[in-house]
């Protein structure tokens, strides 16, 4: 068994692309579900009319790559909007049954056939990361270093894409630590606690609602435009329900209503992942376990996280940042 | 000394005002803080509230008692705006409530607590306190993102946050989660918690619901003493030592609509509350042969309607 690779890709995965998409996307899902207590599961929409407003913007209409970045952005706003105006004045369910359904709409909108000129169909588009790649101050190459016997190299681009990621990241977790010590914040986590509570002392709860929504939806966006910089493609199943649920994984994991809990919970998500998937298919190869084929290595990883995250709720119900005085609130 | 001879000042003088008021429902007052009328609240056929006229009178302490399902509560939504009147219309000092939505109802003066207490459960005391607040220049989501725009305010209702739980001897309990504390703790917190708004009409929805008798005292203590600050008081109450105790006056409702109004003194031996909370006939015991004219009566009356119908 390949020992150095197994450990190389899964450092490298604690930093890399994947991880720093969905941390941007899961910062998102906690400032709506974990501060603000309302259940959007369309998170991959934001992160779907993100990428694909880049990739139709350049590709298609053939603007500059600022000017795609700016209509993601906007896209992302309205989605928000579209969304909470008829949900956010009712219970908290419907927001999540509109979420679900509202994110499988776009998503079968990006792949179907009467907009294959548009949206490319099932194939998506590609092609458009040439202006984002002319920006990189890195010139072509590798770039890292050897951890012992264990190389640990990104080449330019992935370097380049993971620089502006990890930037990101640390002006959200900024935004999301100012925000939610002040007043502002003071509302948000009052509304998860009660909303009747709260407007009878005088605050416009459906409006905070929507900052909330709005906020959360144009950050889960930046993960969307990550993850087409970063392959340079956006395809329309990326965005289905099961990466939003990945998302409220990560959430959970690293501890709702915490600014580091999204980003620490996606970086172990994806750690355990890469770290499986590499020794399975590496002991499958080598021959140590025979009972399963390389495919079924890659499917049984999913189980083993599955596994994994119903004993984290079970022994760490509040993560790993989370407060346990507050979990045996919610018990009464 | 000084502050007594004020607090008894208000005391009498909501007792003079209230001397000799008739005991109809939908008085007029001297000067009503107040004002509703023909308010109505339909759910499906049951008409839930119909209360034609009423008044509270400014600076008083008012009960609002009645049977189980008179629609005391339903009423409070109406006025509070957290439920919509099917019709009718409401002033508050002049101003028209009707149709304004919950939270500006609160900014106006006029803020309600809740039945089932809703204390904030993963918020600390003090936060749950601060949160109260009106005006605060860190709720906007641009200012909140510089400190430096906010926080001398936040010093400042920190101190008057401080004040109140210090009156209301939650001062120990500042940085623990409301969620943590016992139910009689959570209603003071929520009491507190609406006085941070600055209110002119507080409307409590049953304060002493699930409260045990030791902290009962102090509540009425607090009660009492909003009244001494000049605040006005509307509550909802099933305890009729307490309503006798702290109230200035009286509005009884009985299927949901006013059925009586007086001082607390006297108001449980009118007659209209005996008979809502008892039934008209409580004390007349039916005989079998009145029992059977009625039946008979009643059984003439449908057949009457069963031929109309089917004439038609």
């Amino acid at each position: 068994m390949d020992w150095i690779t197994i450990l190389s890709t899964t450092i490298k995965s604690a930093v890399g692309v994947e991880t720093v998409l969905y941390a941007l996307a899961a910062i998102g899902i906690n400032i709506h579900f974990g501060y603000t207590g309302l259940l959007n599961f369309g998170q991959a929409a934001f992160m779907a009319v993100a990428g694909y407003g880049l990739a139709v913007t350049v590709t298609v209409m053939g603007l500059p790559f600022w000017v795609g970045i700016i209509v993601g952005l906007v896209a992302a706003a309205v989605l928000a909007l579209l969304l909470g105006i008829p949900t956010l004045h009712l219970r908290a369910d419907y927001l999540a049954i509109v979420t679900i359904a509202g994110a499988e709409i776009i998503r079968l909108v990006f792949r179907s056939v009467a907009f294959k000129d548009i949206f490319g169909g099932s194939d998506g588009r590609r092609g458009f990361g040439t202006g984002f790649q002319e920006l990189n101050p890195f010139p072509p190459g590798d770039y890292g270093f050897n951890l012992g016997p264990i190389p640990l190299f990104f080449a330019h681009w992935q370097l380049w894409v993971m620089l502006v990621g990890w930037v990101l990241i640390a002006v959200c977790c900024l935004i999301v630590y100012l925000v939610m010590k002040s007043p502002w914040g003071r509302v948000l986590k009052a509304i998860r606690e009660d909303e009747d509570a709260v407007r009878s002392l005088g605050k416009n709860v459906f409006s905070y609602k929507m900052q909330s929504l709005v906020l959360g939806g144009v950050i889960g966006c930046l993960g969307g435009f990550i993850y087409g910089l970063a392959y340079g493609s956006v395809q329309p199943d990326v965005f289905g329900t099961e990466t939003t649920f990945y998302l409220y994984t990560m959430v959970i994991l690293g501890g709702a209503a915490r600014v580091f809990g999204p980003v620490v919970g996606s970086m172990l998500f994806w750690v355990l992942l890469v770290l499986l998937n590499g020794t399975l298919s590496e002991a499958v190869a080598a021959g140590v376990i025979t009972f399963i084929d390389a495919n079924q290595a890659g499917a049984l990883r999913y189980v083993f996280v599955g596994l994994g995250l119903i004993l984290l709720l079970v022994f760490r119900p509040q993560g790993i940042f989370g407060d346990k005085r507050e979990i045996a609130i919610d018990a009464r | 000394m000084h502050a007594e001879t004020t607090a008894n000042d208000r005391k009498a003088a909501a007792t003079a005002v209230f001397k000799d008021m008739p005991r109809e429902p939908g008085v007029p007052k001297p000067d009503p803080i107040l004002v509703v009328d023909n308010v109505v609240r339909r759910f499906g056929g049951l008409t839930a509230v119909d209360v034609e006229h009423v008044e509270i009178q400014r600076g008083a302490i008012t009960a609002l008692i009645g049977p189980n399902g008179a629609g005391k509560t339903t009423f409070f939504n109406q006025l509070t705006g957290f439920d919509t009147a099917d019709s009718g219309s409401w002033t508050f000092n002049g101003r028209a409530m009707n149709g304004v939505p919950p939270h500006k109802v609160a900014r106006n003066g006029m803020v309600r607590t809740f039945q089932l207490t809703k204390a904030l459960s993963r918020l600390t005391v003090i936060e749950n306190m601060r949160l109260g607040a009106q005006r605060q220049k860190g709720e906007n989501f641009w200012r909140a993102l510089v400190p430096a725009f906010w926080t001398g305010q936040e010093d400042e209702i920190t101190e008057r946050a401080d004040d109140l739980l210090r009156r209301f001897k939650l001062d120990a309990k500042r940085e623990d989660f409301a969620g943590s504390l016992s139910g009689g703790q959570r209603k003071l917190l929520e009491m507190a918690r609406a006085l941070m708004v600055e209110p002119e009409l507080v409307m409590l929805d049953e304060p002493m619901a699930g409260v045990n008798p030791a902290l009962t005292q102090s509540l009425l203590g607090h009660v009492k003493d909003l009244r001494e600050q000049g605040m006005t008081v509307l509550f909802v109450e099933h305890d009729m030592d307490m309503v006798r105790d702290i109230s200035d006056w009286v509005i009884v409702m009985a299927q949901g609509t006013v059925i009586a109004e007086g001082p607390p003194s006297t108001i449980m031996s009118d007659e209209r509350v005996v008979d809502a909370y008892l039934g008209a006939h409580h004390d007349a015991p039916l005989s079998d042969s009145e029992l059977q004219a009625q039946l008979q009566d009643a059984e003439a009356e449908l057949e009457a309607e069963i031929e109309e119908e089917t004439q038609k």
